[in-house]
């Protein structure tokens, strides 16, 4: 009887203890990361933050850093974002609702299937050669926000079609059931039932794509972006009817990721000051991006079920 | 081996007695199922299967796991037809129709128009009361809005769901408790005025207070709709059901009166399932 307590007692110890050990080193690592990632940022902001006021975000590049400022910069980078999210997130939730819906289950559908997760893990460079000879040579589109737009969407679809398929398929098989139950045609049961009930994972994958497309430098780069431009592409809203023009589509541009890759080649001092500032900007986007992501993750899953 | 009543049965007032709200007389045939054989793939699942459904009369179907209850029942709305490597031979004759429910020629859109179902766990839309009672008639073209909302309450009411979502009826349907939800299913297969009611085992996961709603509430559906039943639940099969099919691994073993079946079937089978021998 006690020897029996005993070895149950030491058990429980040895037990704790694993229990204990895996925690610590858990705990560790995270430490280590967090840490890690903390001074980059607080390093990035010690440099950058003093530079940004409002100046900063209404003047152009110039010679003279104090005087440079990331007005093209971030003007084309939310353009190049709208025509990023416009064409990757209808493409890639279409692709991927047809793939887990619609698409027969064989061969041809397995090697789709490989072929996107593959893409998913292509170097971001080799995007911007393939935009570089196919939109802007073989379809003379120029270097232009419509292809920094294009070539981004193409970077990000894998993404965004992989976390709709995830997204789809988590939809509980009850709920198609009895939806195609009531007699719902399939286009019925995925507009009605499933693409709601998938909406939460379906806009976390659009938004990490789309936090990924931000920062991307190199398909930019080899398409040709300008790294200095002092003036803005044609205003999207005017005047007169019809009040919209799509000639800021065909405009050059410039990106933030590109502006401070410039900046920090220059040998002065104050441009890496600005380059900081411009990363902390990034960062911010980024971040604003990811919580409006949450907020409606939550918001949408609450209305989805209480 | 003639075993007097078994237990199920020999509790009081649990069998025929209950079932006042029966039509009387003799019922008519409301679909048959002549010879139906099922496969998943190259598994067969149901081997020949062959009884009558009659008119406004609660249908069981009975038997151990697997064997084959649930398939038999999604036939009905060609429910399969939703995964691939299928396939159906025989027949479901729905009278009156003129149509073979399982016939490769009937598009399943059709035969899910013909033909409510609810699932074992309820699961309505993740829209609101109003829309999950409506949306089959929104597939059926229904624009109109006081035809609509006198459809939506003329089945909540028939499920007995009206007073407790009168006033809430653009609350979302996940407010609702197990029991009201599933109560909801019910409505929300009722809407269209199916020709037939499938429930697959409609209360396996409620509790035993919803679970007796529901009993009740299929006691008052019958009076106007055709059910058939799933249940693993011989008590419940006892205490709902006019006719009672009993299967066993994918053919039927036996079909007659609820009564007879569990007061003194013709199968030795039968009689070692319904006492509890074996299942």
């Amino acid at each position: 009887m006690t020897s029996q307590t005993k070895s149950e007692g030491r058990i429980v110890a040895v037990s704790r203890g694993q229990d204990m050990a895996f925690a610590v080193l858990g705990v560790a690592v995270l430490v280590l990361a967090m840490s890690l990632l903390a001074a980059l940022i607080i390093d990035l902001m010690r440099d950058g933050l003093s530079r940004i006021d409002l100046q900063f975000l209404t003047e152009f590049p110039s010679r003279r850093p104090a005087s440079a400022g990331i007005l093209s910069a971030w003007v084309g980078t939310t353009l190049i974002m709208f025509v990023t999210a416009l064409l990757a997130i209808p493409l890639g939730v279409g692709a991927g609702v047809y793939l887990e819906e619609y698409a027969p289950k064989n061969w041809m559908t397995d090697v789709i299937d490989v072929n996107i997760s593959n893409l998913a893990g292509v170097p971001s460079i080799i995007y911007g050669l393939l935009a570089l000879g196919f939109f802007v040579y073989a379809l003379q589109l120029g270097q232009t926000i419509l292809v920094g737009g294009l070539v981004l969407a193409l970077l990000i679809l894998p993404i965004v079609i992989v976390a709709t398929r995830e997204a789809v398929r988590s939809v509980p098989s009850g709920l198609r059931e009895s939806a195609y139950g009531v007699g719902c045609n399939r286009w019925q049961v995925v507009w009605r039932y499933v693409l709601p009930s998938a909406r939460p994972g379906i806009l976390t994958g659009a938004i990490v794509g789309l936090s990924r497309a931000i920062g991307e430098t190199a398909p930019i780069i080899t398409i040709g972006a300008l790294t200095f431009i002092a003036f803005l592409p044609p205003s999207p809203l005017q005047g007169t009817p019809p009040f919209v023009n799509f000639d800021w589509l065909d405009s050059p541009f410039t990106v933030m990721p590109i502006q401070m890759f410039n900046w920090l080649s220059r040998p002065q001092e104050a441009f890496h000051v600005n380059a900081a500032a411009t990363g902390v900007l990034l960062l911010l986007m980024t971040l604003v991006m990811n919580g409006f992501a949450i907020f409606l993750r939550y918001h949408l899953r609450r209305s989805l079920r209480t | 081996m003639n075993i007097s009543a078994p237990s199920i049965a020999s509790q009081p007032g649990s069998i025929v007695d209950q079932k006042s709200s029966a039509p009387e007389g003799k019922a008519s045939l409301r679909a048959s199922v002549k010879d139906l054989k099922f496969w998943y793939g190259k598994f067969q699942a149901l081997h020949g299967v062959s009884m009558p459904i009659y008119d406004r009369r609660v249908t069981s179907i009975i038997g151990p796991s697997g064997c084959g209850k649930s398939t038999l029942l999604r036939c009905f709305n060609r429910i399969h037809d939703l995964y691939p490597g299928i396939r159906y031979e025989g027949e479901i004759a729905l009278e009156s129709e003129d149509v073979n429910l399982v016939s490769k020629s009937v598009d399943p859109i059709l035969v899910r128009l013909l033909v409510g179902m609810v699932f074992q766990k309820p699961n309505p839309f993740p829209k609101s009361i109003f829309e999950n009672v409506a949306a089959g008639l929104y597939v059926r073209g229904m624009r109109n809005k006081s035809l609509l909302h006198a459809r939506v309450e003329q089945a909540l009411r028939q499920a007995a769901l009206w007073d407790e979502v009168k006033d809430r009826l653009n609350k979302p349907a996940y407010e609702l408790s197990g029991g009201q939800q599933q109560r909801l299913c019910i409505a929300r297969a009722l809407a269209p005025q199916p020709k037939l009611l499938l429930l697959d085992e409609p209360t396996s996961a409620l509790d035993p207070i919803a679970t007796a709603k529901i009993e009740e509430l299929i006691d008052q559906l019958v009076k106007d709709v055709t059910i058939i039943i799933v249940t693993h639940n011989m008590a419940q099969a006892a205490r709902i059901s006019h006719h009672t099919a009993f299967m066993h691994l994918g053919t039927l073993v036996e079909f007659g009166e609820t009564e007879q079946i569990f007061t003194n079937p013709r199968e030795k089978k039968t009689q070692d399932y319904v006492t509890g021998r074996f299942g």
